[in-house]
């Protein structure tokens, strides 16, 4: 079947072409359609039966006819050559390479949608990554094997946070040369594309990148292959190869908007806000493919980003992330506008492997109390500068002021940092030791007495 | 033998005259497994429980014969299954680290012998009803299965076998049906799981469910045999939540349906459970814990089916006279799935794309709740406890408010506890129960019958701290007289000292009913205390900085369940602590000392 071409087109409209009178064509196989000036294009079965076939065209319908166009059905899924040399190398969301080099050749090809993983076959992530951001190690730690996405806004600086925690992300003392970073973009901007370029340029990582991207002026529906290739890319190097990986993908904002414009094609029921109901399901099949697997000495972590519609973090994109990602780390538009970088809203960021990852053998006994006082202590003095607000400043205690002046200095020096400062986990909890001086020690009952004892400076 | 007419995602259309709507079918060359969910002539439609990725028109497709049914016999236990209960050890070690299409493992181990010893009171000629108990297999240590009598089978026993060991395969008995037929009795039997399994009677559900967890337990009690529901938005530490309930609940067998949740969620469990022991035996925890797993990157139909082969399982330990509690995570993903099922059958969507049945189905699934007395004439229950995920947090949307109208407790996670770091999140606030007056008979005869009172008092407190925040908010706490400060003091202790509970702390993690009850008592000793204080003329702001305060707020993570006597001896010893300001304020301290009752 893989040699012949059919023209028997039957009706062609919104990137979905519906071929008549093709039998035993294979649901999800791969196509390849040639039309009325030669021109290649690759599609997808979506749905069979022996009368009609509907296609999906990644690039496509435009400037199709029904006459003159030619279908060819491989008969096998969308499938992602793989080899060593895929390492530092840049392809298109299809997989084929964009930086004017070969194509990749290799007898190992497979298939993009890739399999579950068996729950039975995974092993728990517990390694502690150390990031150099204290707002992220301090108090939302991630872990080798997580998926913690970035939820930020229009306009935020989440590409180079992205971006600082590609430099700067490694274990506690080992396997640095080990770390490889799987790169992928879809509905990026070319500004963004090259400033990720740039910043794995200047660090001397590009060849340990693997970069897919699908930018914005380019076809839609790529970009829901676009995240698939890359993460079978990233399966390759972690699960083949024993790679510990660091997944990048953004800006799964616009892979979901993406999902949404391909499912009023195919008249598929809207859910929320005109998503379809499977955008849940769909969005897990990618995030799911992070983690580590029993046996296998490779990991796949991954740091998808998102921008928040509006900053709502209850938009249907964010919401569904939420409940299927490990975590996540939000950025503010208000400490942003103060100046702060990374601006990181500490309060409603997450990392849900953080209790696992920290602590007695990980990082450093006091690490999981300390979090959590930072926390308890942030938000009460978050209360106590809302009510200074309203009745100013000069009215509230003494004990108010001074934790005012620790949520200041909080933000100020524990979030804010330099985009190229590089915090080790220990500064990270003696800055947050500092801090916590400045208030009260009985104030302080998430940690315990003998941590109090240790390290607060007022208690000395 | 029918063929494929049409795939389309999980859906395929067979031509496949006289199946039953229902009836489990075996597609294409992969032997892919699905079931019938219309007909339209000769034509079925069915949904497959695997990815369709490589069905092509025209291959074969096969009726099975019987509808989605569960093995149920020795060997659940502490096994994990996906959500057609394969399991998933085993389709491991067959298959390897990525679950292949068409794999058929049996889903209880064949060749593993189990030592059976028949009931001493039955024998040749013996009346059978389905539910009667054959005998016992002493699968772990705490857990004794009991051999059932398939429900369908009334008739006359000819034969037990003696004690020994038998495999699952092996015949255990044979028994003569009243029209004369002749049935085989084995280990274990097969029941399809869209029916609830029979019981004689339901019974009224009398002793609370005891989860360690204060702000559950002493505030918004469930009971074995009750309905209830985590609804929460991300983050709100739902799976934490589950995950502690799951640990030190006390009921007999634990299941856990992780349904279209995290694959990591479930490694946890499996690498966590072995290590903890059960605060009510001493035994490993995973011994009376069973997992029903289908992640979400798991295909979706099998979601759908996986919280029906969760409660199957359910009842079957239920109808061996155990108390069963089932935590479902999360209901949502099921509705999920039930709702692009039907949008893809192309049935009328009614509120936010779920078709019209989401609330029937609902209920109809919680009404396999309860506590029953079995055929054999035990007690058993099925506590379920169903996560719902509400889009955005908001619990107007349809799963959260159907579900809300079936269940009895609710426990309410909040986004804005979670923020704060306070938790278990659970809203005192938003959350209900309706079995507080069957609870409290429980806690006045095992406990102290002082409960429903200090329970009350403790929610009338933090109610009255919720409309004074409301003004502290507007004007400043110092707008407010002496008396509102100690309230909102003393509300701020009981939200730090007793409802806050760390899960990762090894103290605080479980709290038994004795430990919750005591530390209610103290804080509200300190609270009247202290009012009496204040009525007396003392300002509150030198209580608020009596030591005492920060100390008992500690008290939780101090004294283990076991070790009460030292924390007993510090709530002797709180007006010890106010005797001073008594002696400043009070015109005759010594009557006004005295404890209150």
């Amino acid at each position: 079947m893989k040699n012949i071409e059919f023209r028997t087109a039957t009706s062609a409209q919104g990137g979905l072409v519906v071929m008549g009178g093709v039998p035993g064509v294979a649901a999800g196989s791969r196509v390849q359609l040639r039309d009325h000036a030669g021109r290649l294009r690759s599609g997808l079965v979506i749905r069979t039966a022996d009368d009609a076939v509907l296609v999906e065209v990644f690039e496509g319908t435009d400037e199709l006819d029904l006459e003159r166009t030619w279908v060819r059905f491989l008969d096998e899924p969308f499938k992602l050559p793989l080899s060593r040399d895929i390492l530092g190398r840049v392809f298109n969301g299809a997989g084929l390479p964009r930086d004017g080099r070969p194509p990749i050749i290799s007898a190992d090809r497979r298939d993009v949608n890739g399999e579950p993983l068996n729950p039975a076959a995974r092993a728990y992530p517990r390694e502690f990554i150390q990031t150099g951001i204290s707002a992220i190690d301090g108090m939302n730690s991630l872990t080798r094997g997580q998926k913690l996405p970035i939820f930020s806004g229009g306009g935020l600086p989440h590409n180079r946070v992205a971006a600082q925690i590609v430099r700067q992300a490694k274990l506690l003392g080992e396997e640095a040369a080990e770390f490889v970073i799987v790169f992928a973009a879809f509905g990026a901007s070319h500004a963004d594309a090259r400033f990720f370029q740039e910043s794995f340029e200047e660090s001397g990582v590009l060849n340990k990148v693997v970069m897919f991207l699908n930018l914005a002026d380019e076809p839609v529906i790529e970009r829901l292959l676009t995240p698939r290739a890359a993460l079978t890319a990233a399966e390759y190097l972690a699960f083949d190869l024993d790679y510990h990986v660091l997944v990048v993908m953004t800006d799964m904002t616009a892979y979901a908007e993406a999902l949404r414009e391909v499912a009023v094609l195919r008249g598929d029921v809207p859910a929320r806000k005109g998503y379809p109901g499977y955008l849940y399901s769909d969005l897990a099949e990618l995030y799911e493919r992070a983690g580590r697997i029993k046996n296998r000495r490779g990991s796949i972590t991954m740091i998808p980003v998102l921008s928040m519609p509006s900053d709502d973090i209850t938009h249907p994109i964010p919401d569904l992330t939420g409940y299927i990602t490990e975590g996540q780390i939000v950025l503010g538009r208000e400490l942003a506008n103060q100046g702060v970088y990374p601006p990181v809203t500490v309060l409603p960021s997450l990392s849900r492997l953080m209790k696992d990852g920290v602590g007695k053998n990980f990082t450093r006994e006091d690490h999981p109390h300390v979090a959590s006082q930072l926390f308890a202590s942030y938000a009460k003095a978050l209360e106590v500068r809302g009510l200074a607000a309203i009745i100013g400043a000069e009215e509230l205690s003494d004990a108010d002021r001074r934790t005012l002046e620790f949520a200041d200095a909080f933000e100020r020096r524990f979030i804010g940092q330099g985009e190229d400062e590089d915090r080790s986990i220990h500064e990270t909890l003696s800055l947050a030791w500092d801090l916590l001086s400045m208030l009260p020690p009985e104030t302080l009952i998430r940690v315990s007495e003998d941590e109090l004892a240790k390290y607060h400076k007022g208690t000395a | 033998m029918g063929k494929i007419l049409e795939i389309n995602g999980p859906l395929v259309k067979l031509e496949l005259p006289q199946t039953v709507i229902g009836e489990q079918v075996r597609v294409g060359r992969m032997g892919l497994v699905g079931e019938v969910i219309g007909r339209d002539g000769d034509t079925a439609l069915a949904q497959l429980y695997e990815d369709t990725a490589g069905l092509r028109p025209g291959e074969v497709a096969e009726g099975l014969g019987w509808p989605l049914s569960v093995e149920l016999g020795p060997g659940l236990l502490g096994a994990i299954f996906d959500g057609v209960q394969r399991p998933l050890q085993a389709v491991w070690e067959q298959s390897g680290d990525r679950i292949a299409r068409g794999v058929a493992v049996p889903s209880l181990p064949r060749n593993k012998a189990w030592h059976f010893v028949p009931d001493a009171a039955l024998h040749a000629g013996s009346t059978l009803a389905g539910g009667t108990v054959l005998g016992t297999v002493q699968e772990t240590e705490s857990i004794l299965h009991r051999i059932l009598t398939p429900p369908q089978i009334h008739g006359e026993l000819l034969e037990l076998a003696p004690e020994g060991d038998y495999t699952l395969e092996e015949t255990i008995g044979r028994a003569k049906l009243a029209d004369g037929r002749i049935e085989k009795l084995q280990l274990f039997h097969r029941w399809p799981v869209r029916t609830a399994r029979p019981f004689k009677q339901r019974d009224h559900a009398v002793a609370p469910l005891i989860t360690g967890q204060r702000i559950l337990d002493t505030f918004y009690p469930l009971l074995k045999g009750g309905k209830a529901a985590i609804p929460g938005p991300f983050g709100a530490g739902k799976t934490m939540l589950q995950q502690q309930i799951a640990r030190w609940c006390n009921a007999e067998i634990v299941i856990y349906v992780g349904c279209g949740e995290r694959g990591n969620e479930l490694t946890d469990v499996l690498e966590f459970m072995p290590e903890l022991t059960d605060p009510h035996t001493g035994r490993p925890l995973m011994e009376r814990t069973l997992l029903v797993a289908n992640t979400s990157n798991m295909p979706v139909v099998a979601r759908e089916a996986s919280i029906y082969v969760g409660i199957t399982l359910a009842e079957y330990f239920r109808d061996q006279g155990y108390d069963v509690v089932m935590v479902a995570d999360s209901t949502s993903r099921w509705a999920e799935a039930l709702r692009e099922v039907a949008g893809r059958l192309g049935q009328m969507p009614v509120e936010e794309g779920y078709p019209a049945y989401l609330g029937s189905r609902l209920a109809a699934f919680y009404e396999r709740a309860g506590r029953v007395e079995t055929f054999a004439g035990d007690h058993g229950s099925v506590t379920l406890i169903g996560a719902v995920s509400p889009p955005g947090g908001d619990f107007s949307e349809p799963v959260t408010s159907h579900t809300k109208e079936i269940i009895q407790t609710f426990w309410a996670l909040s986004k804005e506890l979670a923020d704060a770091r306070h938790y278990p999140a659970v809203d005192w606030l938003e959350s209900f129960s309706g079995y507080v007056s069957s609870a409290a008979k429980w806690w006045a005869q095992e406990v102290d019958p002082n409960w429903e009172n200090a329970r009350a008092e403790a929610l009338d407190l933090l109610a009255a701290s919720e409309e004074l925040q409301r003004i502290v908010n507007l004007v400043g706490v110092e707008a407010l007289s002496s008396e509102q400060r100690w309230t909102l003091e003393a509300a701020g202790l009981i939200k730090e000292g007793l409802l806050q509970q760390a899960a990762t702390d090894e103290v605080d993690s479980f709290a038994s009913p004795e430990k919750q009850y005591a530390l209610l008592a103290a804080l509200l000793e300190i609270y009247r205390q202290g009012m009496k204080l204040v009525k007396l003329g003392a300002p509150a702001r030198r209580l608020i900085q009596m030591p005492l305060l920060a100390q008992a707020r500690r008290w939780k993570s101090q004294h283990n369940s076991e070790d009460l006597a030292a924390l007993k001896a510090k709530i002797a010893a709180i007006p010890n602590a106010f005797e001073p300001l008594f002696e400043e304020y009070a015109v005759t301290p010594s009557t006004l000392r005295e404890a209150t009752p």
